[in-house]
């Protein structure tokens, strides 16, 4: 992939370099303006695609913050008398100001995503103009830019306006792109498929969602400031229109959200179909077919154009890069034996064994009234696989949620490798070096089964550069046999590769510390052999593991130590057949004989 | 600022729920179709404002009564209905999706509004809209209290209907589990083309009631979504009463803003009701 920067890059640079040169032609005005609006809509809809194609967050409000900038400009400018040039960052930081303001709040709303972020984005317009229309900003008559000077760095004001819509338009772009390929895209697309398990492999979403509105915002308030004065008179009406979003929606799926520069295609298209009808009675044929358009291409082609030309060229690309590769060594524990050891990594004899890794005290955790953990006290020593057993609704897997932040605890503490974790966010404790795999399978969706294990090398302990984290995650594909299927997405996998795959994630954050929750139910027995096979292979490494199984074939030939849990308490703990053996034990199980 | 006579403030209320009926009867279908079909209808703002125009049409110049015009307009926008959640079954349409086809879809049809009737506001002029009755010191016009009866008609009839006959059990089943209703015996697929219908029937019937006493302008379809949506959120998806007591609700305390303050400041209150309404319950939608 690194290799593709540098044609990119210097694409959109000789693309700018060529358009730069286009008020130089001295061609009919007509081109100028056109031109104009294409660029225009391509910064409008890219910005947009940078939140809402790339984390899917879809909002309808990008009208609000295009306006904000616009009266931004019309203020300043208009009212104030500021040079117009000056209120162009500005209007930036005004725009990002407010759309950061509302994500703040937003999305703290866990549920508030899909088609509720989207009415409410699109509520938030509808308040933006009232306000603006009631105040002063406005006043219910418009603003009048015509005063305004325009500074002269073409020939006529309309060269000028047009040379700085382009070089927003590039910038746009390159942004759109530069996060594409960063550690910030990489985060915004897991957020995409599942957004609670990119939280849980280490992805600050809060944090992320927030820059990418931020970013998207900004950008969209200067196209506003601009378009102020292209206008030259800014009305209410025209300015917080459903137009807008409309817009910005149709030319990004049309495109395709999933690639930077999807919208700018879907811009220049939209664009030059409106254009063509615009005169006089055609404008409404223009619009229903905009509308037509949006449907047709949501029935047929809901990756938009871009998407699926893009989808099955990567595919190729990738199988043939890799087939050119050195092949990796291929028994599972080799692999890992040739690899630098990374810290934790480290093999049982150099760590000392025993030491306290995870110290759980008094945990409480209740749903509606039922206490799923009443007050467990747990410690995981480091280098041990401690089993977790108990009845269905005994609190393993709630106690897993627990520990790795999926859940916030009602009471008590956490504390790993000496540092208090009680309560932090689920990216903080994969930070620290906890990881877990999930009962059921959560791979993200749109992302190929390499990209699915590359997210945790990025955002797990070590914080891996794309390039590192690939080959990480090579590894640990290999390790589990998924090699062969890297390019596909998760879909093409059945159930014991999916259960592989959640094991080759959480081992590619390079944790100190995993939590295995059932990874061998619904396997078959020769599935299971091999599992227990590959988990040995992780325990001959010096993991340490918290394993929660039903097997207890599984639990009895891998575990050094078990704890039993039954109606959120611990009841036992010890060796394993030691406690198998207890009565408590057997009667949380199979229930009180009857006398 | 000084406070209106008490006189003001009452016939604010009146109109206040009658324009609130027309919120709920807006969103009466909007809800069962969000609810029970998971499927968010844009188009039936559209929808609604086709029935109006047609209403219009076939009042002012082929001169039917306004409510005779629902024997056509009734049973055509059922097929519309159904025929359109058929597409969407067909499509394996997501939720969000279907917010985006039916956007487009209500763009189509403001356009081919807009072709029609041109952009000029027009007003029905019908024998319903001269009568007003007199109610102590306040005025209530036939119109209006046409629209509050047909919203609280059929927002019972279709409580009632949901939850008193087998066929309504059935439907709330569909919308809870479809798969598990379905091996119970109960037609999903039937019984959402008839939901479907129903829902756009009702944007037929609120189309008739906008045309009685609304200035229709095409580009007005866009005016009513965040208010009635803001209607359905806090009346709670699927419920069919609760369109209409949250409509009466948001109704009133905008007659009440424009009384008190300008009437430019209206949309600020639904709007805000509606992020109120979405911050505090989206665990709950």
């Amino acid at each position: 992939m690194a290799t593709l920067h540098f044609p990119a890059r210097a694409a959109i640079a000789g693309v700018g370099i060529a358009l730069a040169a286009v008020p130089l032609l001295k061609l009919p005005a007509f081109y100028e303006s056109f031109l104009y609006l294409v660029f225009h809509w391509i910064v409008l809809a890219t910005s947009w695609n940078i939140l809402s194609g790339y984390s899917g967050y879809f909002s309808f409000g990008h009208g609000a913050f295009f306006g904000v900038g616009m009266y931004t400009t019309a203020t300043l400018a208009g009212q104030f008398g500021m040079p117009f040039l000056w209120t162009l960052p500005v209007a930036a930081l005004v725009a990002a100001a407010f759309g950061i303001g509302i994500g703040a709040v937003v999305f703290r709303v866990g549920r508030l995503r899909g088609e509720l972020f989207a009415l409410i984005t699109l509520a938030v317009t509808f308040v933006v103009a009232t306000v603006v229309l009631n105040t002063p900003l406005d006043g219910g008559q418009g603003v009048n830019l015509g005063g305004v000077r325009l500074p002269s760095i073409m020939a006529s004001p309309s060269s000028t306006l047009y040379v700085l819509a382009l070089a927003l338009a590039l910038l746009t772009v390159w942004i759109a792109y530069e996060i594409f390929h960063a550690r910030l895209g990489t985060g915004l697309f897991a957020i995409h498929d599942d957004e609670d398990v990119a939280e849980v492999l280490g992805v600050p979403t809060f944090r992320y969602k927030l820059a990418a509105l931020g970013v998207s915002c900004a950008l969209a308030g200067v196209a506003g400031a601009i378009q102020a004065m292209f206008v030259s008179y800014v009305t209410v009406g025209e300015t917080f229109s459903i137009i807008v979003p409309l817009n910005v929606v149709l030319m990004s799926v049309l495109g395709g959200t999933r690639h930077w520069l999807g919208p700018a295609v879907g811009a220049t298209v939209i664009t030059g179909l409106l254009y063509a009808f615009t005169a006089g009675e055609y404008a409404v044929a223009g619009r229903a077919a905009v509308g037509l358009i949006l449907v047709v291409v949501i029935l047929f082609l809901p990756d938009g154009v871009l998407g699926r030309f893009v989808r099955s060229a990567r595919s190729r690309a990738g199988k043939s890069a890799r087939a050119a590769d050195p092949p990796l060594p291929a028994s599972p524990p080799a692999p890992v034996a040739s690899r630098p050891a990374a810290p934790g990594t480290a093999t049982r004899e150099s760590d000392a064994p025993g030491d306290l890794l995870l110290e759980v005290r008094g945990v409480a955790k209740s749903f509606r009234g039922v206490r799923a953990l009443d007050g467990v006290d747990i410690d995981v020593r480091r280098g041990e696989i401690l089993g977790l057993v108990g009845p269905n609704g005994s609190g393993k897997s709630t106690l897993i949620n627990v520990v790795s932040g999926h859940y916030r605890s009602d009471g008590g503490r956490i504390a790993f490798d000496g540092r208090d974790l009680t309560g932090a966010p689920a990216h903080r404790i994969a930070h620290a070096g906890i990881a877990r795999t999930y009962q059921i399978p959560r791979p993200f969706a749109h992302l190929s089964v390499l990209d699915n294990v590359v997210l945790p090398a990025m955002f797990g302990r070590d914080l891996l550069g794309r390039g590192e984290a690939e080959r990480e995650a090579l590894i640990w594909l290999e390790f589990t046999g998924l090699a062969t299927k890297a390019d596909d997405l998760p879909d093409a996998l059945n159930l014991h590769q999916r259960k592989f795959l959640e094991l080759a994630r959480a081992l590619a954050s390079r944790p100190q510390l995993l939590l295995l929750d059932e990874v061998l139910s619904g396997l078959t027995p020769s599935e299971i052999d091999g599992a227990i096979h590959t988990i040995r292979a992780i325990r001959d490494r010096g993991a340490t593991i918290v394993f929660v199984e039903h097997v207890m074939r599984a639990v009895m030939e891998l575990t050094d130590r078990i704890v039993v849990l039954d109606q959120g308490r611990v009841i036992a703990e010890g060796a394993p057949a030691d406690v198998m053996g207890r009565t408590e034990v057997v009667t949380a199980y199979l229930g009180r004989p009857h006398a | 600022m000084t406070l209106p006579s008490a006189t003001l403030l009452a016939q604010a209320v009146l109109s206040g729920v009658f324009i609130g009926a027309l919120y709920g009867l807006l969103g009466l279908g909007l809800s069962l179709s969000w609810g029970m079909l998971r499927q968010i209808n844009l188009a039936h703002f559209a929808l609604a404002f086709l029935g109006a125009y047609l209403t219009h049409h076939l009042t002012s110049v082929a001169h039917w009564d306004p409510l005779a015009t629902l024997l056509l307009i009734v049973p055509g926008f059922f097929a519309f209905g159904a025929l359109l959640h058929w597409v969407f079954a067909r499509f394996a349409i997501t939720p969000f999706n279907s917010l985006l086809v039916t956007f487009g879809l209500t763009v189509i049809i403001e356009s081919a509004i807009q072709w029609i009737w041109t952009a000029d506001p027009r007003m029905l002029d019908s024998a319903y809209g001269h009568v007003k009755f007199k109610l102590g010191a306040l005025y209530v016009p036939l119109p209006e209290l046409l629209t509050l009866a047909f919203a609280t008609t059929l927002s019972t009839a279709t409580w009632a209907a949901l939850r008193f006959t087998d066929l309504g059990r059935a439907m709330r089943a569909a919308a809870e589990d479809a798969p598990t209703a379905a091996a119970f015996g109960v037609d999903e697929r039937r019984l959402s083309l008839l939901l479907s219908g129903v829902s756009a029937a009702f944007a037929g019937v609120a189309g008739l009631c906008l045309a009685l006493s609304f200035t229709l302008a095409p580009s007005q379809v866009y005016a009513w979504i965040g208010v009635v949506f803001a209607a359905v959120m806090i009346g709670g998806l699927g419920n069919p009463l609760g369109p209409l007591v949250a409509g009466i609700v948001i109704g009133v305390s905008e007659s009440l803003t424009m009384a008190i303050t300008a009437p430019a400041w209206a949309p600020l209150v639904s709007f805000s009701l509606l992020i109120a309404v979405l911050l505090a319950r989206a665990e709950k939608i």
